[in-house]
């Protein structure tokens, strides 16, 4: 398979009032057609910001994409001009986000809001458009399309809306589908029901997803891939069942012990990471991850770790950014 | 359970949709209501009644008739040159209304122009729209009308529709209405676009490549709809005062074409020995004003979605 997208160094800073935010700090990564890419790490990391910029979504200024490319089909989307990213957006790539009470528009009705990027992007006429979204609803699981595209979003409760997001995600057929956290506002068994929907359509329309969670069980039932960021760095990216049973750098290993499980007693305190983020406002010296590392050498204060490939299966792409072995906890 | 064959959906009593809403909770005002059948009557009254007396009786002058008082023949009396008053407050209503809604029309597209425009882009562009609409908010529109009217007036040649020929000096006023009202519901509309904009589903709109027109215009403007008929039907009244004491001073719409407002013009020389003059016409417009009003209220409080009165 084809590399769909590929990401070089990418940073991006937010310019506020108390100063510079080192958003995301020098990021690349690769997304193949097809593949499913989970991104984790928490809130603030950089998760969201760095998939919004690759759309032109973040507001410049205070927003400024200090340097990188995002290669998509030969173009660098971050160089395009707003009338040609207008045009990648909902036909190449597509967002869903994470609030689906307020990311549809309250006064227009449902049939509106999918028509639109129908009309706009495929230039249908307003029956063939109508036509499509209403199998569009059906195919996200919303019985009887037709008679529900006259209803406005308030008819519908968040789990359905979230559906309706996807399909109008999907309407164009994008080869990129971006989904910021989009089960993260919903119940849990909502949730599961939309990450069968999403895995259902991948199967039958074959695009790449880009899944950008803090949530780790979702993650192993649906991605390919996944990227652990913090603080506005990649820190470890290998496939899936590597990732789990291999952790290869502090922060992952700490967040997977960190997961709540079923098997285990329940007296037992879930564990957590001591300390907080870094403040985004001062340019990290070293690891960012050094403060609340259980490994932190010297070198970690002063060296900022690059992302290499790590172990002894190099082939895999399991790739971490630390200077120790965390296995052993002794300097790599 | 046998014999019952009804659905889930037959049981299920339908929302209200967002009409019968506004419906209800503006019915609820009876000032409202009062000033839409007012409104209705009076409309009736200017185009109705001109089946009754053709525009070439309202304009003929019979000196001999001059300043009679309200008699069989002239129910509303006569003017200065012998008119009859009725029949001049029949076609004056027409061009009145006219001038007021098409006013209002021109006010509310510049002023969601300036407001939609300002607060979507923000930024440069903000600055510069919200500067001209302070320092057009600076100088008094009396003295902006009367400088306009002075400058434009009787530049534009008379007019026919429709086989009636207007004064050229309609098209002025109401443009200069326009030009000089819009400023207000531009800072409405800024305002709501500014919050409005920050909104998930314009992120979401921009995500799918929306195009930047249609956010504005068809995703943002629909959610700011409500204060802008209020502001809009608001504008109405003030149009039509505005042009009654533009023409009042003697500078709006040109006799012979009638206006509620230019009837008052010359009235003033007669307050007291000849009140038909300017009561007639006069009042008219205070019921005008006062019925429009009303319902700018009332829909004022059928258009609030935080509302609760159903």
């Amino acid at each position: 398979m084809g590399t769909l997208l590929k990401v070089t160094d990418l940073e991006i800073r937010f310019h506020i009032p108390e100063g510079v935010v080192y958003a995301v700090n020098g990021i690349s990564y690769i997304i193949a057609e097809g593949e499913t890419l989970a991104i984790v790490g928490e809130s603030g990391c950089g998760k969201s910001v760095s998939m919004m910029s690759i759309l032109g979504l973040i507001p410049i200024p205070p927003g400024e994409i200090a340097g990188g490319s995002a290669v998509y089909q030969g173009r660098d989307l971050l160089q395009l001009s707003d009338v040609e990213m207008e045009h990648v957006r909902g036909t190449d790539i597509s967002m869903v986000f994470q609030e689906p009470m307020t990311a549809l528009n309250p006064v227009l009705t449902i049939g509106r809001q999918i028509t639109e990027s129908l009309t706009t992007h495929l230039g249908m006429n307003d029956r063939q458009a109508e036509e499509r979204a209403a199998q569009l609803l059906e195919a996200v699981g919303i019985p009887d399309g037709v008679r529900r595209l006259g209803d406005y979003p308030h008819q519908f409760s968040g789990g359905m809306r979230q559906r309706v997001m996807i399909a109008i995600a999907l309407s164009c057929n994008p080869s990129l589908l971006i989904a910021d956290e989009p089960t993260t506002a919903l119940d849990v068994t909502i949730q599961a029901q939309i990450v069968e929907l999403v895995i259902q359509l991948r199967e039958q329309l074959g695009m790449a997803i880009i899944w950008i969670t803090h949530d780790l069980g979702v993650v192993a039932g649906l991605a390919d891939r996944v990227i652990v960021m913090y603080a506005g760095y990649i820190v470890e990216e290998a496939e899936v069942d590597s990732l789990y049973n291999d952790p290869r750098h502090p922060y992952t290993l700490a967040l997977l012990a960190a997961l709540p499980r079923a098997d285990r007693r329940r007296d037992r305190r879930l564990a957590s990471i001591p300390g907080a983020p870094p403040n985004l406002l001062i340019k990290p010296q070293g690891c960012p991850f050094a403060p609340r590392c259980q490994f932190v050498l010297d070198r970690c204060w002063s060296d900022t770790p690059v992302l290499t490939p790590t172990g002894s299966d190099h082939g895999n792409g399991h790739r971490a950014a630390c200077w120790v072995n965390v296995k052993t906890g002794a300097p790599r | 359970m046998v014999g019952v064959s009804r659905s889930v959906d037959d049981l299920l009593t339908p929302p209200l949709t967002l009409r019968q809403l506004m419906w209800l909770r503006f019915r609820r005002h009876k000032m409202a209501l009062f000033g839409v059948a007012m409104l209705i009557l009076l409309v009736i009254y200017s185009f109705g009644g001109a089946f009754f007396f053709s525009e070439a009786y309202a304009n003929t002058t019979n000196t001999k008739m001059r300043l009679q008082p309200p008699m069989a023949g002239h129910p509303f009396g006569t003017d200065t040159v012998g008119r009859d008053i009725l029949a001049r407050t029949i076609y004056g209503g027409q061009i009145s209304l006219i001038i007021g809604l098409t006013a209002a029309l021109v006010e509310t597209i510049i002023g969601v122009l300036v407001g939609a425009l300002a607060g979507y882009y923000g930024g440069l562009l903000d600055s510069v729209l919200m500067r001209v609409t302070e320092a057009m908010l600076s100088v008094p529109q009396l003295f902006l009308l009367i400088v306009m009217a002075k400058f434009f007036g009787g530049q534009i040649p008379d007019l026919t529709v429709m086989g009636r020929t207007f004064s050229g000096s309609v098209i002025v006023i109401i443009s200069i209405i326009g030009v000089t009202s819009w400023m207000y519901l531009a800072r409405i509309v800024r305002a709501e676009f500014l919050s409005l904009k920050e909104n998930e589903f314009v992120l979401a709109a921009r995500a799918i490549g929306t195009p930047r027109w249609q956010i504005i215009f068809q995703h943002i403007l629909p959610n700011s709809i409500a204060p802008i008929i209020v502001s809009a039907t608001l504008g109405v009244a003030g149009a039509i005062g505005t042009e009654a004491y533009i023409s009042f001073l003697g500078m709006g719409v040109r006799p012979p074409t009638a206006t509620w407002g230019n009837m008052l013009d010359g009235a003033y020389n007669y307050i007291e020995t000849a009140p038909w003059l300017w009561i007639f016409p006069g009042m008219l417009i205070v019921l005008t004003v006062l019925s429009i009003n009303f319902v700018g209220d009332g829909l004022r409080d059928a258009l609030d979605p935080r509302s609760r009165a159903t």
